[in-house]
């Protein structure tokens, strides 16, 4: 990025400092505590993640950034129980986690509707489980349904929705559940530039209206800055904490902020976090300049 | 050209067209051997024996003896053989088969205590029946379970690996030992056959399920049982069902090992039988309708499984 004046994305404007404020006087709903992972690898004992503390808020909106092999995604299996950690501790609500349970939903990259299930009985699966008997399941399935708008799909197969219409289906079926945090996986990863920023949107308003916490794994420097209250940013082998950026971005968000310094700031400031400008190697570029012959009518293409 | 591009599905047209020559091809091969004299034909048919003395008529005879007997009755200067080139009694013609289809079955049978031939064909589809079902029963179940739990994984399947080298057939000796000489060990060899492929089929099976909808299930509070039940189960269902389809193919094809221990039965005996009264017509015409059999169940399978599971995707 080349050099603009932008703030220091420290400084924050009187509001947006008062609500921070705020925001840590909030009950912690889950607290990570010493974290590490370590995998028996091909190569002896790897660290995936190292030492991670973490005090997320009671609706609270944390996104965490880092390059490929941080350990993202091992973190919040973790968090919702489906890797076990090697040492430290997860707690929700100052009760350790252990195990996956309905009480953190997850949102996976991948969708993971149930095929054979149609919208409809695929967000009343968790409802069946936790004990509801069906008739009240299915109305409030249809609340769900109403409220992500897909009222015309209710009785729809997942392979007949787009990618964007499964994961509101994906996120109303976690929802569903009243969990206490939702744990999202880079959920918008797999659709495309528009389809995401239309979820971005739609997820903000959710999370406004909806008494939910969100931890929210990305590579989306943008997506992160946009969401974010608070962004962790992890750094590879191992991973550990970097940076917990409070976002300087005044809320409610919108897409005009996109451009605004503050936003411009963070990202810059989080993208030198990611990629250090020493860090440039010079065995990582292309060698081909003198293998491919060039067209000698063209002698430059500036 | 166009036939011929990777990867790429034939048009409407062609591809029914080319489906009819998988099986024109065959047949338009047969009827050239049968009909055209010069292909083959290593035999003479008599039509009048002449002065040779063991000639009848209607006897196949090799065409080396015929022109030999033939040269000596015109060198004796007696009444000449006459006879047609034909094929041999084993390779009977087209039309003599399809005539066997409906003869076979209004063929009385030689002793009254013997069979027709659509009592055979039901005692045939009843030994694959009960062994298919009994085998599915006992081994859809365990190979869920061994695809399922790593426990029962490491608890079955080694013996299974082991026993299904085992070829069924040899076990028929031991089947009649214990279970008599009637149907019980002939569907007794069909499990055999059947069952220890079915349970590592199915294990494979159920092991290839997606493990991010196991996930899934559990991050929505779903316990052990509604793992099994709610999404294992049902999340495996089409791929399971197809399996039974090829696993039924596999089971017909012990049929005919299984139907010759004990007192032979079934369409087996009824094949040995008309082997033996030289009507290969019928042989070949009971041959086909294995086939035939096989083949329409395995549509009607598959018409079926389309209806049963509506969330797969058409490929």
């Amino acid at each position: 990025m080349t050099d603009v004046n932008l703030p220091d994305y420290k400084k924050q404007s009187p509001e947006v400092k008062d609500r921070f404020e705020r925001l840590k006087q909030r009950p912690v709903t889950m607290e990570v505590k010493g974290l590490t992972k370590k995998f028996n690898g091909l190569h002896g004992e790897v660290t995936a993640l190292k030492n991670i503390d973490l005090k997320i808020h009671k609706r609270e909106f944390v996104c965490v950034i880092g390059p490929s092999g941080c350990g993202k995604s091992t973190l919040i299996r973790i968090l919702a129980g489906l890797e076990q950690a090697s040492e430290g501790q997860v707690l929700l609500d100052g009760k350790a986690v252990s195990k996956p349970g309905p009480e953190r939903g997850m949102v996976f990259q991948g969708y993971t509707l149930f095929p054979w299930l149609t919208v409809k009985r695929n967000i009343m699966f968790g409802l069946l489980e936790s004990g509801m008997d069906k008739n009240s399941a299915e109305a409030e399935a249809r609340q769900w349904i109403e409220l992500i708008g897909l009222s015309r799909f209710e009785n729809s197969y997942p392979h007949q929705l787009s990618g964007g219409m499964k994961q509101r289906v994906a996120i109303a079926r976690a929802l569903a559940n009243k969990p206490k945090i939702l744990l999202m996986d880079e959920p918008f990863g797999a659709l495309d530039a528009q389809t995401r920023a239309k979820m971005q949107a739609y997820l903000m308003e959710i999370w406004k209206n909806i008494d939910i916490t969100v931890f929210f794994i990305t590579h989306d420097l943008d997506e992160a800055v946009y969401l974010a209250d608070r962004i962790l940013v992890l750094k590879a082998n191992p991973g550990e904490v970097q940076e917990l950026v409070e976002v300087p971005v005044p809320q409610p968000r919108h897409p005009d902020q996109f451009l605004s310094q503050e936003f411009l700031a963070t990202k810059k400031h989080i993208e030198e976090l990611i990629h250090p400008p020493a860090e440039e190697t010079d065995d990582d570029h292309l060698n081909l300049v003198r293998m491919v012959p060039v067209n000698d009518d063209v002698g430059s293409v500036f | 050209m166009s036939l011929f591009t990777v990867n790429k599905p034939l048009d409407r047209r062609s591809r029914t067209l080319v489906a009819l020559c998988s099986f024109g091809l065959p047949v338009l091969l047969w009827c050239m051997v049968s009909y055209v004299p010069f292909i083959w034909h290593p035999d003479m048919k008599v039509t009048d024996p002449g002065s040779v003395s063991y000639f009848r008529n209607d006897m196949l005879v090799d065409k080396e003896i015929f022109y030999n007997e033939s040269a000596t009755a015109e060198e004796n200067g007696t009444a000449l053989p006459q006879g047609i080139p034909a094929n041999p009694v084993y390779l009977p013609a087209p039309h003599e088969v399809v005539t066997a289809f409906y003869t076979a079955f209004t063929t009385e049978p030689q002793r009254r205590s013997e069979a027709w031939l659509h009592e055979s064909l039901w005692s045939s589809i009843q030994v694959i029946f009960w062994g298919f079902v009994i085998s599915s029963i006992i081994g859809i179940p365990l190979g869920i379970l061994a695809g399922t739990y790593d426990f029962f994984s490491r608890l079955f399947e080694p013996f299974i690996e082991f026993f299904r080298y085992l070829p069924a057939p040899a076990f028929g000796a031991l089947a009649v030992a214990i279970l008599g000489i009637y149907q019980a060990p002939k569907i007794a060899i069909i499990f055999i056959g059947t069952f220890f492929q079915q349970v590592l089929v199915v294990a494979n099976t159920t092991r290839k399920l997606d493990p991010a909808l196991l996930e899934a299930g559990q991050t929505l509070g779903a316990g052990n049982r509604s793992m099994l039940f709610r999404i294992v189960v049902p999340g495996i269902l089409p791929d399971l069902y197809r399996d039974i389809r090829i696993l039924l193919g596999w089971a017909w094809t012990y049929l005919i090992v299984a139907e010759l221990i004990g007192t032979s039965s079934g369409i087996t005996w009824f094949i040995t039988q008309q082997a033996r009264y030289k009507n290969f017509d019928n042989v070949f015409a009971a041959i086909m309708m294995i086939g035939i059999l096989g083949l329409t169940i395995d549509l009607l399978l598959a018409w079926i499984g389309r209806r049963l599971f509506p969330w797969q995707q058409s490929k």
